[in-house]
């Protein structure tokens, strides 16, 4: 093939994305020409359906944005709302919905290392496949997960679409006993998650670094959930109140998904490695202690090495766990008492993919007047997409089937939730 | 359990409704008898293989990509059929029904029987009714499944359920 040839690689569905999108490299010779990820997005349904809803129906109609993360969506609605009408809450409510966002991450990260990422450094088409090798392996993430479904479905009342979370806390908090009976299952959780990030440190991974801004949320004495302020490695420290001040989304032609920039500053990261490198010191020495062993360095800038990393907030969410069980008092009233008002609220919590921004205005009678939600993926797109750029003039001599491979690790770095970001699920795909 | 029946889907996409819906009829009709459990999910794998583990006879009711004919209603066997890749692309998880079916194909853990229903959706976006023909199809599916409980369970149970 001549130097200069251009070639194009069309990838029309990015498997093993939460949803669906497209991506699209443009080559000429080792050159890259081009690359778009390409997002299709209706209308923000859920904001504008969010708008004449009462604020106590928020945290459920949210929960149906994304069967991977209700929890997130449920933890971003009430802080904001909470935030908006000046509600504090018990201390024991604030543990457990630690707990809860615990059991999500183990779901999310465990679905994610197991089955959607690791089949890429193994070889495998898919899970499918790998399962045929490494059945012993499947096995062990098949139970890890369900450990963070006992968690969810314990907190959340049910395994899908949790519906115990209130704004001002749950409508019912569980007994001491009901959360003692998951000890045994999470004490096994966290020593396979343990053995989880020995396995995926000693995968094979391409060297490529870059120089990022990470974002995420930093809070003074714990790994961030729920709280803390905004931060980055280029020295952004604000409060989600001024989240739209510092940030803001750009439409751009080739997707109807937005891309969200540090004003004046351009792409950032946030999830699992922006959390990591920010937040190193708050993690429990066990964490600390996996990721020294696994050959983690602070800060990690190689977006593969997230897998890793991904097993690391596994150690901690299965730690966290067992100590939000082990300190857990039920709180004497479930749910503070919340009384409408004119006003506005922003509050921003971490998703397993990251950083998750929600604003609700709210008028006399408690009606949503206004709403904005920005997805993590939503955040990464561009950064993605840069990311690309850069990784594929280091492939780009090899075989179309190798780069496009290697493409699509590269995009699920970030584990995109695109049916999240886009709001949409694309059924019909033309291959060329 | 004797007989399971899940509904996979989300409510609030369109016509990827249809097998949660087809499970809520079942409910109404009546049909969750002693050993038969009727039952929603996303449609997540493990979540999925879970649910049937230790099930004897397990049904899943789901939509399935368009493909010019909506309200089509299509049934595999696990036990003879492979599942064909891109049928069962509408869940909102990369990772769903028939990587659920294959996974556990691959690891020996599919249930001695187990029948997908597939109702083939218009459209899936957020917020959206059921197409009309993919409704007539759910009524459908629920019929033949609430017939397959009767003459699973006896008429008289299913009759004192449905009371």
């Amino acid at each position: 093939m001549s130097k200069q040839s251009t070639r194009t690689i069309k990838i029309d569905t990015l498997a093993r994305v939460e949803g669906e999108g497209a991506l699209y490299v443009k080559v000429k010779g080792d050159e890259v020409q081009d690359v778009k990820l390409k997002i299709y997005e209706p209308p923000r349904f859920f904001e504008a359906l969010l708008r004449g809803r009462h604020f106590s129906e928020v945290p459920d109609l949210v929960a149906r944005i994304c069967g991977i993360c209700p929890i997130a969506y449920q933890m971003s609605a009430v802080h904001a709302i909470e935030c908006a009408l000046g509600v504090e809450i018990d201390p024991s409510v604030r543990l457990l919905r630690r707990l809860f966002y615990c059991g999500e991450w183990i779901e999310s990260h465990t679905l994610h290392v197991y089955m959607l990422h690791a089949p890429d450094f193994l070889g495998y088409p898919d899970a499918i496949a790998m399962a045929r090798d490494h059945q012993a392996i499947v096995q062990q993430g098949l139970r890890l997960k369900k450990a963070g479904n006992r968690i969810v479905a314990l907190m959340g009342g049910r395994e899908i679409h949790p519906v115990s979370a209130a704004v001002g806390g749950f409508y019912k908090a569980p007994s001491k006993s009901a959360l003692r009976e998951l000890v045994d299952e999470l004490t096994w959780a966290l020593d396979a998650s343990l053995a989880t990030a020995c396995w995926v440190s000693g995968l094979d991974f391409p060297d490529f670094e870059q120089d990022y801004e990470f974002v995420s949320l930093s809070h003074p004495d714990e790994y961030p959930f729920n709280e803390g302020r905004i931060v980055s490695n280029r020295g952004l420290d604000i409060a989600a109140s001024e989240y739209e001040d510092n940030f803001t989304e750009q439409h751009v032609e080739h997707s109807n998904a937005l891309h969200s920039v540090l004003r004046g500053r351009g792409s950032y990261m946030v999830g699992p490695m922006a959390r990591f490198n920010l937040n190193f010191d708050k993690l429990p020495e066990v964490a600390q202690q996996a990721a020294r062993d696994c050959g983690l360095q602070v800060p990690c800038r190689n977006p593969f090495r997230s897998i890793v990393v991904r097993a690391i907030e596994l150690v901690f969410a299965c730690h966290e766990a067992l100590r939000v069980i082990r300190e857990y008092e039920p709180p004497p009233i479930p749910r503070a008492q919340v009384t409408a008002r004119v006003s506005t609220g922003q509050a921003a919590t971490e998703a397993p993919r990251g950083l998750l921004y929600h604003r609700y205005g709210i008028d006399p009678a408690g009606l949503i007047s206004s709403a904005k939600i920005v997805p993590p993926t939503s955040q990464n797109q561009k950064r993605i997409e840069e990311d690309l750029w850069h990784f594929v003039a280091q492939v780009a001599s090899r075989p179309i089937e190798e780069i496009t491979w290697k493409c699509e690790q590269a995009v699920r770095n970030y584990d995109p939730c695109i049916s999240c970001a886009t709001h949409f699920l694309k059924l019909h795909v033309e291959r060329d | 359990m004797a007989l399971c029946i899940i509904g996979c889907g989300n409510v609030d996409r369109g016509d990827d409704a249809a097998g949660p819906l087809v499970a809520r009829r079942l409910q109404r009709f009546g049909a969750q008898t002693p050993g038969v459990e009727i039952m929603e999910q996303s449609g997540e794998s493990f979540a999925l293989m879970d649910c049937w583990l230790g099930c004897e006879h397990v049904i899943v009711a789901d939509a399935t990509a368009p493909r010019g004919t909506p309200g089509q209603i299509r049934v595999w066997n696990a036990d003879g059929d492979k599942l064909p890749e891109d049928v069962f692309p509408c869940s909102t998880h990369a990772f769903g029904v028939r990587e659920a079916v294959e996974l556990a194909r691959a690891m020996n853990r599919l249930p001695p029987t187990l029948m997908i229903y597939g109702i083939e959706g218009k459209q899936f976006s957020f917020g959206e009714p059921l197409s009309p023909e993919v409704e007539r199809s759910v009524e459908s599916v629920a019929q033949q499944l609430f017939e397959l409980v009767r003459t699973t369970t006896g008429p008289a149970q299913t009759a004192r359920n449905r009371a």
